[in-house]
């Protein structure tokens, strides 16, 4: 017998989450269905909303090059159909306040409109919308010294040359760099949940083995920690470190009990600590599924995983409706999802599509095409591969925009400009128009274009109802 | 009169890297120029294969018998550079069944051994060659690291005295005296050729990113074009018509080896007939056209297309494969003037060595041009004898006997992997690279973890490699493999550079971190749909989102270095810097010990409130 929902979600990524939750709070039946774990832990826990409207315009022009300060009041210089632009600000706005609610108190950065800019393990800084309260000590506009701390044996994070590179970037801060082995035999064990895991027990005393070794590096290191015109003082360890404000680590601060460990070694540097946003796998990026999870789980959204969508059935809407519309778009019926080989069937009355862009699998290619696999929605492109990308590793590829048409309620369009299903919502990478990597947007999209099509889903459901209400009258 | 080296060689590809080691074994006085990495040139864009001779054992005997000569002498002195897969010839149905049975006589004809197989019996070797496949002729092709041949070349040179400068590009010959050496007469004397002038794009010795160039006049009793395709642009320097022929071909890198044999098509010269095991890959080869100039050719999406679809024919599931990148080299086809082959496939591999003196009354310097990537040994002999001759001198050639540095102790290679504290598969892909000096460079005393997950290199051998090659990871990636597996440095060019970073000043290390960058995105495009497209995808989302490399506030290529063509630093600047007002942007809110405006907050000592907790 089929499943029934309201609303159901393919893709639990944090588009398909943010259009559960808004769902939800909508007072829907929502249901979550993925096929992988979400590509969340593989981003560096940063929400960005952007950074850089005209990534590609003139490079000549420095003003393209510079982060914008406020993301919200640059979203007028985007191209009309991207997706901000078609969604809108407010969805923006609702989207943040529904990643605020569940994110609570793991994330800073709501008590402004404005950008923060955070230092990456590649030593330039971004601009980003939302961080973890694990990286909030280590922003790049408060002035105060700071050192970073790199392993010996990780590869990822060179704290000297993410240090000089911070100078070279023009940071208003001292900071310097110094590189220390992990305590006990886990330095070179290349597992972050392994040293997490050491220090959220604080196996074999190793916070405080950890801050010591911290607080004798900088006399080893000399002069250098804090490159030329630093406040660096070659005399007694003890007195170097005492000039250092803020120390950051890479990203391995515990795992089950973070800020137990950031205070921790807090008292012990008596200084603030931080965490770097790290390349993948990434710490604070399965720390936030862990929380959205759990936002679901309280919202009282089902979530079904390791099942891949596979087959679908559809029929024509009957009648024209109230709106006079000569060829109503017609509706899912039904989503079948592989189970162990068994095909199980789901009867939503709303669908949400959000199953990620290229990376995450939601649009993929062949030599020739480009194609959304689950509904086969249109995808645009240009018909010869080599203009899919461009010549420059960062240039205005092609590939970065693929990706399904919505409107203004994130409904997914057909070839003709028309609803493809009147049913069917998507969001997130799936949704094309933009390009997330340079203009830093990734995740401001999800959250507006999740939050929308979460929305919108909930009226489509209503309106499938015998005795339909109203709930688009509040948008 | 005093010149500053006996013998100087033009070109550090396998012929030039072969003559310094060879001259250099025989006592002679080396120094050789290469403009960009060793292997700049054709070496390092080949597929890799070592030739048995079959591929010429009807066309070209002579050709064939010397390359199972030398085919035996490197699996002997080269052996941590060549991996002995054996190869096949497999014939399809449509295949001219004469032509199969020409290729068996001509093997055995050539002294290589040659073994008919079943299709049934090719399959249980490889078992992803098509059901069509009705026989097989078995060969022993092999496969050769054509960039750790070179390199061991060249160190043995340096190891017997020779000097070796790359990213040196010779920008003009020096001549002295010549009866009429502007009017361009082809008869008479040209005079002497003194030397060369170099410029040194990075300063002199290893390669540093951001060392400003310098002019270098290198003046030599003797002078060797070892240069390939360029050889005709040395010549224009001297004043001499040395007219090769280059002719571009692709090869297609797969991201698993979908053979462990080399696997050809019986037929008749062709284009897309081969495919290599190669390292962790398979690669697939090749097309056959005419270029002008070996450096500024059209890469083209249909030989990516004819390659894979021809091949499909061999071994089906090509069709479905993941490909990683595509690359292109130029063969330095050379013919005598008089034979005028229209199709460059008519065009002889053998090889020419132009007695300047003798051709055109240039004294003092050779051209060697054509030839084969397996031979390039032999063909290096035959230019030291010839050059000893011009210079009175009496070395015996050594280097058929003599193992490469690498391949001394074949038998020290396994026992010896275990006593790093690696993995077992990276301790074996490590031992294969570095050979006998596996030992020594792996001998660290911190922890020595894998900077490149794909080709599993670990950091003592990148440490290992810039220490021999300079800031150039381009030049570390062809020494160890880093890079250049399924995710094209999207994992590990950071890594890289971050190891980089332990002797190098960071402005340095940026440079060549954007230079490693951009060369792996060259090839990587020519393999972007299905898996690859998702991986570039994801590769931009690292390095773009995760750091905001395309946005630093430093700017890129601070050096200036594009990658496509080592050597020209002044050229094609990137993005600058920007000034990024700090002061506008979110400093984070009081309670998290941002920049408060309340001091109380940030001198309280540790309470929490500093670290975003509270």
């Amino acid at each position: 017998m089929a499943i029934r929902d309201d609303v159901l979600v393919v893709g639990g990524g944090l588009a398909g989450m943010t259009a559960a939750l808004a769902a939800a709070r909508e007072g829907a039946s929502v249901r979550v269905v993925t096929d992988s774990e979400s590509t969340l832990q593989q981003a560096s826990g940063l929400v960005d909303v952007l950074g850089y409207p005209t990534p590609h315009d003139d490079a000549d022009d420095a003003g393209n090059r510079t982060p914008v300060a406020n993301p919200f009041d640059a979203v007028d210089a985007l191209p009309d159909d991207h997706p901000y632009r078609l969604v809108g600000v407010d969805a923006l706005r609702g989207g943040l306040s529904v990643f605020d609610d569940a994110t609570g108190d793991l994330y800073r950065g709501g008590h402004t409109e404005r950008n923060a800019l955070v230092p990456t393990v590649g030593g330039t800084v971004k601009p980003t919308a939302r961080y973890p309260a694990s990286v909030a000590p280590g922003l790049a506009s408060d002035d105060r010294t700071t050192l970073l701390v790199g392993f010996d044996g990780d590869t990822d994070v060179d704290a000297p040359n993410v240090a000089a590179h911070l100078r070279a970037a023009g940071v208003p801060f001292d900071v310097g760099g110094v590189t220390v082995e992990f305590p006990g035999d886990l330095d070179g064990t290349d597992q972050q949940t392994r040293l997490a895991h050491a220090l959220d027990t604080d196996e074999d005393g190793v916070r405080r083995r950890l801050a010591e070794r911290v607080k004798r590096s900088p006399k080893r290191a000399g002069d250098d920690v804090f490159g030329e015109g630093g406040d660096a003082d070659d005399g007694a360890a003890v007195d170097g470190f005492g000039d250092v404000d803020r120390v950051g680590f890479p990203a391995v601060l515990g795992r089950a009990r973070p800020r137990q460990v950031r205070d921790a070694l807090a008292e012990r540097l008596d200084a603030a600590v931080f965490e770097l946003p790290p390349a993948p796998p990434s710490l604070p990026g399965v720390r936030l599924r862990y929380r959205l999870r759990d936002a679901l789980r309280e919202a009282g959204v089902a979530v079904t995983t390791g099942n891949p969508v596979v087959d679908h059935d559809v029929e024509p809407t009957e009648g024209a409706g109230g709106d006079g519309a000569e060829n109503p778009a017609p509706r899912i019926t039904t989503i079948y999802a592989d189970r162990n080989g068994t095909k199980t069937p789901y009867e939503p009355d709303a669908v949400v599509l959000a199953t990620g862009g290229l990376v995450g699998g939601g649009i993929d290619s062949e030599r020739d095409a480009v194609y959304e696999p689950v509904f086969d929605c249109p995808v645009a492109h240009p018909e010869d591969r080599y203009d899919w990308s461009d010549a420059d590793a960062f240039g205005p590829h092609a590939f970065a925009r693929f990706g399904v048409r919505i409107d203004a309620d994130g409904r997914v369009l057909g070839a003709d400009g028309a609803p493809l299903y009147a049913n069917l919502t998507a969001a997130g990478g799936v949704v094309g128009g933009y390009d997330a990597a340079a203009e830093k947007s990734a995740s401001g999209v999800s959250l507006a274009t999740g939050y929308a099509a979460g929305r919108t889903a909930v009226a489509a459901a209503s309106s499938s109802h015998p005795t339909p209400t109203d709930v688009t009258a509040d948008r | 009169m005093s010149r500053d080296t006996e013998v100087l060689v033009l070109g550090g590809g396998s012929t030039g890297a072969g003559v310094a080691r060879d001259l250099a074994r025989r006592g002679v006085d080396v120094t050789l120029v290469e403009q960009g990495n060793l292997t700049h040139g054709t070496t390092g864009r080949m597929h890799g294969l070592l030739h048995s001779g079959g591929r010429y054992a009807v066309s070209d005997q002579a050709s064939a018998s010397e390359c199972i000569e030398e085919n035996r002498v490197l699996r002997d002195i080269a052996s941590h550079c060549v991996e002995e897969t054996g190869g096949l010839f497999a014939k399809r149905p449509e295949d001219d069944e004469s032509y199969f049975e020409e290729k068996l006589q001509g093997c055995r004809e050539c002294g290589i051994p040659a073994e008919v197989l079943t299709g049934r019996e090719a399959r249980e070797l490889e078992p992803y060659l098509s059901e069509d496949v009705d026989k097989a002729i078995s060969v022993p092709d092999g496969a050769i690291d054509p960039f750790r041949l070179v390199v061991a070349n060249a160190v043995d040179a340096e190891n017997h005295g020779a000097r070796i400068e790359t990213h040196t590009e010779v920008v003009d010959v020096l001549v002295e005296g010549g009866a009429d050496s502007s009017a361009g007469a082809s008869d008479g004397d040209r005079g002497d050729v003194v030397g060369v002038t170099v410029e040194h794009h990075a300063g002199s010795g290893n390669r540093v990113h951001g060392a400003p160039g310098e002019r270098e006049d290198i003046t030599a009793e003797y002078v060797v074009n070892a240069t390939g395709a360029w050889a005709g642009q040395i010549g224009d320097m001297a004043g001499v018509d040395v007219a090769v022929r280059p002719s571009k071909g692709v090869m297609t890198v797969m991201n698993v080896r979908q053979v462990d044999t080399v696997v050809n098509r019986c037929r008749p010269k062709g284009d897309a007939d081969i495919v290599v095991p190669h390292e962790t890959t398979a690669i697939l080869g090749t097309t056959d056209e005419e270029v002008s100039d070996p450096a500024d050719y059209p890469e083209e999406g249909w030989e990516v297309d004819l390659v894979i679809d021809q091949l499909t024919e061999l071994v089906p599931i090509l069709a479905e494969a993941r490909t990683i990148r595509s690359f292109w080299g130029v063969r330095p086809l050379y013919e005598p003037p008089d034979v005028g082959s229209q199709d460059p496939t008519d065009i002889t591999r053998d090889y020419f060595l132009l007695d300047h003196e003798e051709r055109d009354g240039l004294r003092g310097m050779s051209s060697i041009v054509g030839g084969k990537f397996t031979t390039y040994r032999m063909m290096a002999e035959e230019i030291s004898d010839h050059v000893c001759d011009q210079l009175g001198v009496r070395g015996r050639c050594t280097t058929a006997e003599e193992a490469l540095p690498g391949s001394e102790h074949p038998a020290r290679l396994d026992a010896a992997m275990d006593d790093f504290g690696l993995r077992s598969p990276i301790a074996r892909r490590s031992g294969q690279r570095l050979g006998s000096r596996a030992e020594d460079v792996l001998d660290t005393s911190g922890p020595n973890p894998v900077v490149c997950e794909c080709e599993a290199v670990t950091r003592a051998e990148v440490s290992d490699a810039i220490t021999q090659s300079g800031s150039d990871l381009n030049a570390v990636r062809i020494r160890t493999r880093a890079s250049m597996g399924n995710c094209q440095g999207g994992m590990c060019c950071h890594r890289m550079a971050n190891v980089l970073s332990a002797d190098y000043p960071e402005a340095t290390t940026r440079g060549a971190w954007d230079e490693l960058v951009d060369e792996r995105w060259k090839g990587h495009r020519h393999a972007l749909w299905g898996e690859q497209l998702s991986q570039a995808a994801l590769n931009t989302f690292l390095h773009a989102t995760t750091m905001n490399r395309d946005h630093d506030p430093a700017g890129r290529h601070p050096t200036g270095g594009n990658g496509s063509a080592p050597g020209d630093d002044a050229a094609d600047t990137g993005p600058g810097a920007v000034d990024v007002d700090f002061a506008a942007f979110d400093a984070g809110a009081a309670t998290d010990g941002g920049r408060p405006t309340d001091e109380a907050s940030r001198g309280g000592g540790a309470d929490g409130s500093r670290n975003g907790g509270a």
